[in-house]
């Protein structure tokens, strides 16, 4: 393998880790409050039919942006309805709604577009484009660092970027702020927040309508800037590898990046036969590809996360008075 | 919260779940310009209008009762199984190899061999998580949906790679012999009459060799199967020392693991149980059904399996119950895929719904069930 394609492949991994980054930020903020997502692909796909449906319509992906944000908040707050108010079982409440997304994007994409629910192509100012960052041309002559930071680095759209830097402010938010240490407490010890006089209720819809907020990020990438508009069940699976991944990084938001990356790397390497028999030397069937990401998120889950613990609160709903 | 009536729990609030999912299912219908009140119609006449539509109905609840009780199964044990798709899918892979290299004498030889083999492959498909669990802490969850995709690449290279025929370009395996065919319910004596075909008049439609024909249906006797599963799982679970060991660490780890209950040993049973019985849906839908392995032979059973346990309130009875409701949806969706123009995935909507009102929801039900049975409410209602 030689250094172009060694970049090509990093460059990719890239633009497939962003969409699972910017998940697995999402059920951070959410399990750090004590609330389980296992909903976060349904609201990736909500939010990707709905930002690449307004784009397709209006011709500006960002309002098309804003539509996917909505679309996946929508389903944060029914997931908040059911876990927190109502204090229902959180993985089933996610489960369900991944199932409702996964229908009613089709139902709605199909209602609008009539193309087996599909949405219209997206082209020009309906999709992110992409950004050359400063002096990538003028240094693309310096060995090694130059095509680095211009195949790499340089020319992803602009929500790569968003979400990159949403690693530094998510640990800021949670290990510097009040907001963030109350955060990590309501997922703790939702009691003892409750006796210093904070909302355990209000904490945790703030924390389960960021999830949303960030999952419509992640939806709105997927449609409209990995690809260009919806089509049924996109996603496939990223919003659960995306919890792998949370889980691998211990909850924790560089380690989140280090994770989703670690996973954007594998999906990278299974759009890459070439290069991976080249590496290994057999020849690979592509189903076998197909499968390698899961495969190895299994692995990493069964073998190299250690002891991975839990928001002791997560899962519970929490009842001020018994 | 007042605490409601037995017969208000049991059957007043999975139906008022059910109606507020419909009540959503029709708002989204509207939303997208179409009729629900047709809907409902092309689905009750499709799906129960006719000895045609029920050996429909009564096809995919049979599959619905297996993966419902896997289901239930994992719930008792405390643990969520996600994986029945994947389990389904290797399942019918079991039930294809006896199929096609084993083939007895008899259907009913082949069917016990078929059935060994269903839950042998999906039980071995579902211990991978349930050990990742028991002993590496993996979230059974994850694992298992990872299995699901895992499992549905794994189908794609056997079928394409080794059981496709040669010269054929479908991923699928060869038909199976007649010899291992199932009898349908228009074949099986008495039931059968159910599905004689009549013409215009009124009077029996006559076959070429002047025997009456008949309606050609998928459901098969792997339907009474199914009704003795559901006696089995009833028996396994409330009537054997096995039973409640699953139960018990279900509710209490801590309390069983001190009632000497090994935690290892019922992760792993549970889920290889309940791997088995996703598993032997297979019966129906391979060998019953398909007469081959298609690539995604489950189509969804799996998963409906979650919203089966969870509106059958976790009893087997109540299993088959919401296994033929969901059986009706099934069949009626398929009729709406037909012959309107609402897309198929509206069944998908409404199991997510149902899900989540039976399964998530169920305290807002409660609540405003508990309103209406609180003595307040009642005294108030004396009182005028």
């Amino acid at each position: 393998m030689d250094y172009a394609t060694l970049l090509q492949i990093l460059d990719s991994t890239i633009r497939l880790g962003i969409p699972l980054l910017l998940a697995c930020l999402a059920g951070l903020y959410s399990e750090r409050a004590g609330i389980f997502d296992i909903g976060l692909e349904g609201k990736m796909l909500m939010a990707a039919m709905s930002s690449a449906t307004v784009a397709a319509l209006t011709g500006s992906v960002w309002i098309g942006l804003a539509a996917g944000i909505a679309g996946s908040m929508l389903f944060a707050l029914v997931h908040g309805l059911a876990s927190i108010t109502f204090r229902g079982n959180q993985l089933i409440s996610g489960v369900a709604l991944n199932f409702v997304a996964s229908g009613i994007t089709v139902l709605i994409a199909q209602s609008i577009f009539a193309q087996g629910g599909r949405t219209a192509p997206l082209e020009g100012g309906a999709r992110f484009l992409p950004i050359d960052l400063p002096f990538a041309e003028a240094l693309q002559g310096v060995p090694i660092l130059g095509p680095l930071y211009y195949e790499v680095i340089s020319g992803h759209s602009i929500l790569v970027y968003v979400g990159l830097l949403l690693v530094p402010l998510t640990w800021f938010v949670l290990y510097r702020t009040r907001y963030g240490l109350r955060l990590r407490a309501v997922g703790e010890n939702p009691a003892s927040v409750d006796t210093a006089g904070v909302s355990v209720r209000n904490l945790r819809y703030s924390a389960v309508m960021i999830t949303g907020v960030l999952c419509g990020l992640a939806g709105a990438y997927m449609a409209c800037g990995l690809q260009a508009g919806f089509g049924r069940e996109m996603t496939a699976g990223r919003g659960y590898i995306a919890l792998a991944a949370l889980i691998f990084a211990k909850w924790r938001p560089w380690q989140a990046l280090g994770a989703t990356m670690l996973f954007g790397f594998f999906q990278a390497l299974a759009l890459r036969p070439d290069v991976v028999e080249a590496v290994v030397r057999v020849k690979v069937p592509v189903p076998a590809l197909d499968a390698l990401p899961y495969i190895l998120t299994v692995v990493v889950l069964a073998g190299l996360v250690g002891k991975a613990i839990p928001p002791r609160a997560g899962g519970e709903p929490y009842v001020k008075e018994r | 919260m007042t605490k409601l009536p037995t017969w208000a729990d049991v059957v007043l609030v999975p139906v008022i779940s059910l109606l507020l999912a419909a009540f959503f299912a029709a708002i989204v219908l509207l939303a997208i310009g179409q009729s629900p009140t047709q809907a409902l119609t092309v689905m009750v006449n499709g799906a129960l209008g006719s000895a045609y539509g029920w050996g429909y109905t009564l096809y995919y609840a049979t599959s619905f009762v297996f993966t419902g009780l896997a289901v239930i199964i994992a719930f008792h044990g405390g643990l969520f199984n996600i994986g029945g798709e994947g389990q389904a899918m290797l399942g019918g892979l079991g039930v294809a190899l006896v199929c096609l290299y084993l083939p007895m004498p008899h259907w009913s030889l082949t069917l016990l061999l078929a059935m060994g083999a269903a839950m042998i492959f999906g039980g071995a498909w579902a211990a991978v998580p349930a050990y990742l669990q028991a002993k590496r802490g993996s979230h059974i969850v994850i694992t298992t949906i990872m299995f699901n995709y895992i499992a549905a690449a794994l189908m794609i290279y056997i079928l394409v790679n080794i059981l496709r025929p040669d010269g054929s370009m479908d991923p699928a395996s060869a038909r199976f012999s007649d010899a291992v065919g199932l009898p349908k319910f228009h074949d099986i004596p008495i039931l059968q009459d159910l599905f004689l075909k009549y013409d215009a008049e009124g009077a029996l439609k006559l076959g070429k060799d002047g025997l009456p024909s008949y309606q050609r249906v998928p459901a098969n006797v792997t339907f009474f199967i199914a009704l003795a599963a559901c006696v089995g799982v009833w028996r396994l679970l409330w009537h054997t020392k096995l039973g409640y060991e699953i139960r018990a660490f279900g509710k209490q780890e801590k309390a069983a693991n001190y009632a000497g209950i090994s935690s290892f040993k019922i992760i792993m049973v549970a889920m290889i149980l309940s791997g088995a019985f996703s598993g032997l849906m297979a019966i129906n839908n391979v060998m019953g059904q398909a007469e081959r392995l298609l690539q995604n032979s489950a189509e969804g059973a799996g998963f409906i399996g979650i919203a089966v346990a969870l509106m059958g309130r976790n009893h087997p009875l109540g299993v088959l119950l919401a296994a033929i409701l969901f059986g009706f949806l099934y069949q009626g969706g398929a009729s709406l895929g037909l012959e309107t123009t609402i897309p198929i995935e509206l069944r998908t909507v409404l199991q997510g719904l149902v899900i989540l009102f039976t399964g998530a929801l169920d305290i807002m039900v409660r609540m405003m069930l508990g309103w209406f049975f609180s003595p307040r409410h009642a005294q108030a209602k004396g009182a005028a």
